[in-house]
């Protein structure tokens, strides 16, 4: 591959096609939603055309079932969605972490509950990304905030779906997918595909032990496959939800392939690092606080990229390290209850909550006044 | 089950590049009894995770076994369209009038004025005609039998699994244990009796002129082919498998 770089000056849910397309997308259903549909557009346009099969289904219960079922035929396959579609995929994504299927989602998130907002930003589906089917189970969801991350993070988001065998989300809104803005695309972006079962090579990107992530049995190979979301034994055709040891070390293992690889897993960014203040956001939320961070030497920002799993690790750093702690997000504190927590772990005393509704992020004026009203500056 | 591994194994197909897959009920268990890739799906969405692999996998044969519950009332939006989209696979409706796996609650076939858990005054709701909607709907090959009617149900099974596009086999079933026993009819023997005495072909009911719905309502059955064409499927008219030449 040429290490020539592409530019293009395009919107937050472009960047996210040409990710898809780059990370191997191969199959995509998707049901019109605002303010996604441009994903589903601009594949339909071009997925086709790269060896792919682009699909409009009935709902969105039916997209995400059926990127699971093109996911074992061993095809890298997404969707793309907002609020009230996510809502009604949350049945299949618990079915995809029980059956350990790689599948991405993008949610471009709106103004909830119910049809709300269609064309505002919010960050309100932050905890139903992580626990919004029954049951226990992990997920890995990035939150972009510039056209550039919108590719970068897509790609991460395919990358690490394959990687563990986890449905896998890219945490968009309404303002990251409309904004416009440079893109810039490597000739020589880091593609992982998952391991196939009965396929051996050594790649560094497989790490994990096989005991954690088993290799993918792709359908039509002649393994003899049963899939299930029923409590079951490994992937021999052995379905045991009777057996309480089965189960418990099943429900285990699929948490822990993920919470055991956060370091591996989460990314972020810290400006000011040492700052007195540090502000915690991310996505749309932190262009505000990025804003204050740069003219501001005391006050810090610890910017998440990922925001699932939970990332324990940098949240505590910048936390041993402040006075106070400003968390920042587009809803009425989801990720705020578990940043708050790790905080105070980590010996924070004063950690305090900026909630945006309403559909725009929080501007720069509004950050000022509040670490004002804070002392902070 | 019987008729359709003979059905299969008469046409010799390749187990091996055969995908089963199954919603949740009884019927839709039958894919984890058979030695090939087997996918157990969630309620309802079978026929949605069959058009995923289908189209990402077209060298595969999908076999879908689902239930009146699992097809008509949960899936009912994904059969319908599955029907419209007529994407190439052959699906096994077993439909025995109840959610047997619950413990007999109506389902959406349950007969008029028959009894259930949820139905203890009977059932006042009118059921649905799984196999008419599926013709209305656009499927290629539509057919009804019951567990009764054994050389004609193989015989259809057959002429499904050899044709192109969405073909649906119905197979009106007992269940003894929590339709019959609680509708007179307890000993699986009486209901294969019922069956015979209550079918009713399809074109011998035309041609009498009685509405195909009474006849559901009267609590008989109407069985035979209900369509036979050759719309192109899906796969081919999107030219699956020739994208990106």
């Amino acid at each position: 591959m040429s290490g020539k770089v592409k530019e293009y000056f395009v919107q937050g849910n472009d960047a996210c096609v040409e990710a898809a397309l780059v990370a191997g997308l191969k199959f995509f259903a998707g049901y019109p939603i605002t303010p996604s549909t441009e994903i589903a557009e601009g594949l339909a346009a071009r997925l086709p055309k790269a060896g792919g099969v682009f699909l409009q289904m009935e709902d969105e219960i039916a997209c995400i079932s059926a990127v699971i079922g093109a996911s074992w035929g061993g095809v890298k396959s997404m969707t793309a969605t907002s609020g009230p579609g996510f809502s009604l995929m949350q049945e299949a994504i618990g079915y995809a972490a029980m059956s350990e299927t790689p599948v991405v989602i993008v949610n471009v998130m709106r103004g909830g509950p119910s049809t709300g907002q269609p064309t505002r930003a919010s960050q309100g589906d932050v905890m139903q990304t992580k626990y919004g089917s029954h049951g226990d189970y992990q997920v890995i969801a990035f939150a972009p905030a510039s056209v550039q991350e919108m590719f970068d993070l897509t790609v991460q988001t395919f990358n690490y779906a394959e990687k563990y065998r986890v449905p896998a989300f890219v945490l968009s809104d309404a303002e990251i997918g409309h904004m416009r803005g440079l893109l810039r695309v490597p000739g020589n972006v880091k593609i992982v595909n998952r391991k196939e079962r009965g396929v051996v090579r050594d790649d560094e990107a497989y790490t994990v032990s096989d005991d954690v992530v088993r290799p993918f049995p792709v359908f039509g190979r002649g393994h003899k496959t049963m899939i299930t979301g029923m409590t079951h034994y490994r992937e021999k055709p052995r379905i045991e939800p009777e057996d309480t040891k089965v189960h418990s070390d099943l429900v285990h293992r699929l948490n822990e392939k993920v919470t055991n690889n956060r370091k591996d897993i989460n990314k972020w960014e810290v400006v000011n690092e040492g700052a007195k203040t540090m502000i915690v956001s991310y996505g749309s939320s932190s262009l505000g606080p990025m804003e204050i961070a740069s003219k501001e030497p005391n006050v810090g920002l610890l910017r998440l990229k990922s925001v699932w799993p939970f990332p324990e690790e940098p949240v505590q750093d910048v936390a041993g390290k402040c006075e106070r702690i400003l968390v920042c997000e587009m809803n009425m504190g989801q990720l705020y209850w578990a940043i708050k927590r790790a905080a105070l772990e980590a010996g924070c005393r004063k950690i305090e909550f900026m909630s945006k509704l309403g559909g725009d992020p929080p501007t720069p004026a509004e950050v000022r006044a509040r670490l004002k009203e804070m002392g902070a500056i | 089950m019987n008729c359709f591994y003979r059905a299969f194994n008469e046409l010799d197909l390749d187990l091996q590049k055969t995908a089963f897959i199954g919603g949740i009920g009884c019927s839709s268990r039958i894919p984890l009894y058979i030695n090939s890739d087997a996918m157990h799906t969630t309620h309802g969405r079978a026929l949605a995770f069959a058009t995923g692999l289908r189209l990402a996998r077209p060298d595969l044969r999908i076999v879908v076994f689902t239930g009146d519950g699992d097809l008509g009332a949960i899936g009912g939006n994904h059969f319908i369209n599955g029907c419209r989209r007529n994407v190439d696979m052959t699906v096994i409706c077993i439909n025995n009038n109840i959610y047997g796996m619950t413990g007999g609650q109506a389902s959406i076939t349950t007969p008029h004025d028959f009894l259930s858990t949820t139905t203890p005054q009977g059932n006042k709701e009118y059921p649905f005609d799984l196999a008419e909607i599926a013709v209305a709907a656009g499927a290629n090959y539509v057919a009804r039998w019951t567990t009764r009617h054994v050389h004609e149900l193989t015989k259809s099974m057959k002429t499904a699994l050899q044709k192109k596009g969405f073909r649906m086999v119905e197979v009106v079933s007992q269940c003894p244990t929590n339709f019959g026993r609680r509708n007179k009819m307890a000993d699986p023997t009486q209901m294969l009796d019922w069956f015979k005495e209550s079918s009713v072909r399809r074109d011998k009911a035309r041609a009498e002129e009685i509405d195909h719905v009474d006849l559901n309502l009267a609590g008989q059955i109407t069985i035979g082919e209900f369509c036979n064409r050759d719309r192109a499927c899906f796969e081919d008219l999107i030219g699956v498998g020739k994208h990106g030449e």
